[in-house]
């Protein structure tokens, strides 16, 4: 992993570094070189990483004030928000957090499908990052159950019921999950539990994706493979961690203005309702990152095969490497494939709107197309045109199109000329 | 070592590696299922079986839903009209074809779970295009025995063990 020996300057160091190499791993971290054309879309991992972090530290503060007990969690959560010193802050925090961290992921993720960071050799850092995802979304689903809303209420109920769809089996696992005959105390105690320990598995994998991506290195915007160290990278401290940190600062700017001007805007006002199994709220929606599922979910009229579309939809990604059959990585060299990148944008921010829509008329219909086009877009569009499209022609090194203007052909040929 | 021992002959020490691995891997399954076992329904959870419920105040068109093993059931007192409108409907009309007669011990009295066989919302009662019930969820509608017309859910709503211990009470489990 190490490009280069290094050798702790003092004699305690070298000591110590000879019996547990950490200094040797900090020195790699420091001087990791990176690409130098690194853009802002670049800064979320980072940005991630702190979400992350104040989910543990604003999540394990609030554990030490929360009940989890049918009858006490609704209180106990007021309890938090009104008596607990700083508890709205912290919850407020935790809550919205959880929002933040999905929109950082989100612009993680696409920022990977449009400079194609899925492609070899990081496969493994993709999947890992899919894997991370999911438990995300596991994470936050139960998270959210923990306020014993209605919204947290329904919205488990309507989640677990998914596993009903199972075959044969289905009913059994949906009570083995709920430990009994509907959601209640059992349930909400079990949740809370997989809500503590998640966290602790995304920490765990998110050091895996890191190591994973540490073996190849940072794609880069123009999506060439460089030479490390090379006129092409910078260390990553200071010049990474400087930009990266300036990003982070831009980031909390949003996050501390929906923490402190508009806390309940992400959320539903039902879930200030007590839990009530008796009464269904007029119009359950999930939080806003599940919505495009949803809206895959609700726009099969078939129980089981809209499970299966829905998980689909997330599983796909994980093919994604060996479904895009192009060996150019940047969206910047492929005409055609930026255009379907946006169209695919717009077709998941519209499958979010008609989500958050009831599931009857136009919707519905609107729902099915961008459906049918999210798949089509993976399983068609993206294979046949790794084949077809004429791509650009590439820089030979991050430095040439810096130093002689953009990217052409004529550049491209004035190179081969010189060379030949 | 020679070509014809690489074609593996079966020796006693490949039974010993079988018959550990197998041993091993009874005893894992035997460690794990309590860990697995522990979240079914406990036994407080299954004594909680039936519930009695008063009937007499019901007037025909009304409806009274009362909690059992945590999920709503709906009690409907149904008129004559609705009754009527359930039984004309043709079996092949029907997603999951079940009459009338056989969801009903007392054709006035439908006694089904109030969960929407969907995703487990509560469906609103006298709503929908078959003026029995509609799931706001996912726009599930139910006809005025509780059977699924329309929408995404697969079958009817499930009618539970009950039972008129006299004219006025109803036990359900």
């Amino acid at each position: 992993m190490s490009d280069h020996e290094y050798t702790p300057s003092s004699k305690f160091g070298k000591w110590f570094n000879d019996r547990l190499p950490l200094l040797s791993l900090v020195n790699h971290l420091t001087d990791y070189p990176t690409p130098k054309n690194l853009n802002y879309w670049w800064t979320f991992g980072g940005i991630l990483t702190f979400c992350l972090i104040t989910q543990i530290v604003t999540g394990l503060v609030l554990a030490m004030h929360y009940i989890a007990h049918v009858d006490h969690a609704f209180s106990s959560v007021e309890h938090i928000m009104r008596d607990v010193n700083y508890g709205w802050l912290l919850r407020y925090v935790h809550a919205n957090g959880a929002s933040m961290f999905f929109l950082a992921v989100y612009i993680h993720i696409f920022r990977a499908l449009f400079y194609g960071s899925y492609k070899a050799p990081r496969e493994i850092i993709w999947i890992i990052g899919i894997i991370i995802y999911l438990l995300m979304m596991a994470a936050a689903f139960m998270g959210y159950v923990l306020p014993w809303g209605q919204m947290s209420f329904w919205g488990a109920t309507v989640i677990t019921n998914l596993f009903s769809a199972i075959p044969l089996v289905g009913e059994s696992i949906t009570t083995w999950l709920w430990g009994g005959y509907s959601v209640d105390n059992p349930t909400l105690t079990r949740f809370f539990t997989l809500h503590y320990l998640l966290p602790f598995l995304i920490l765990g994998l998110v050091v895996l994706h890191i190591w994973a991506l540490h073996v190849p290195g940072n794609n880069n915007p123009v999506g060439i493979d460089i030479k490390k160290p090379s006129k092409d990278t910078v260390p990553f401290h200071p010049y990474i961690v400087i930009k990266d940190a300036f990003a982070l600062l831009m980031f909390l700017i949003i996050f501390a203005m929906f923490v402190f001007y508009s806390p309940n805007v992400l959320g539903h006002a039902d879930n200030y309702i007590e839990a009530n199994p008796l009464v269904t709220p007029a119009h359950i929606v999930p939080e806003w990152y599940l919505l495009p599922f949803y809206a895959i979910l609700r726009s099969v009229p078939d129980k089981l095969m809209g499970v299966i579309a829905m998980l689909s939809a997330i599983l796909i990604l994980a093919a994604l490497p060996w479904l895009d059959t192009s060996k150019i990585r940047s969206a910047v060299f492929r005409p055609l494939y930026k255009q379907f990148y946006w169209i695919l944008v717009a077709d998941v921010l519209i499958l979010g709107y008609v989500g958050a829509m009831p599931a009857e008329g136009l919707y519905l219909l609107i729902a099915r197309i961008g459906t049918i086009y999210y798949f089509a877009h993976f399983l068609i569009i993206l294979p046949v045109l790794g084949l077809k499209e004429k791509t650009l022609p590439l820089p030979l090194s991050i430095t040439e199109p810096v130093l002689g203007g953009s990217p052409n052909l004529a550049a491209a040929r004035d190179k081969t000329e010189k060379i030949g | 070592m020679s070509d014809n021992n690489d074609k593996k002959k079966t020796e006693r020490r490949d039974f010993l590696f079988t018959a550990t691995a197998a041993a091993g891997a009874v005893g894992v399954g035997a460690a794990i299922w309590p860990v697995v076992d522990q979240m079914n329904p406990d036994a407080s959870v299954k004594a909680l079986a039936s519930t009695e419920v008063d009937i007499s105040s019901v007037q025909p068109g009304q409806s009274l839903t009362v909690l059992w093993r945590g999920k709503p059931v709906f009690i409907k007192r149904r008129t004559d009209q609705e009754i009527q409108q359930a039984r004309e409907v043709s079996l092949g009309d029907l997603k999951h074809p079940e009459k009338d007669e056989d969801r009903v011990k007392k054709p006035e009295w439908l006694v089904m779970l109030g969960v929407c066989t969907h995703l487990g919302c509560v469906p609103l009662t006298d709503k929908g295009d078959y003026d029995g019930w509609f799931c706001p969820c996912h726009g599930s509608h139910y006809d005025t025995s509780g059977r699924i017309r329309k929408g995404p859910a697969p079958t009817n709503m499930e009618v539970p063990k009950y039972e008129f211990v006299n004219n006025n009470t109803i036990k359900i489990g």
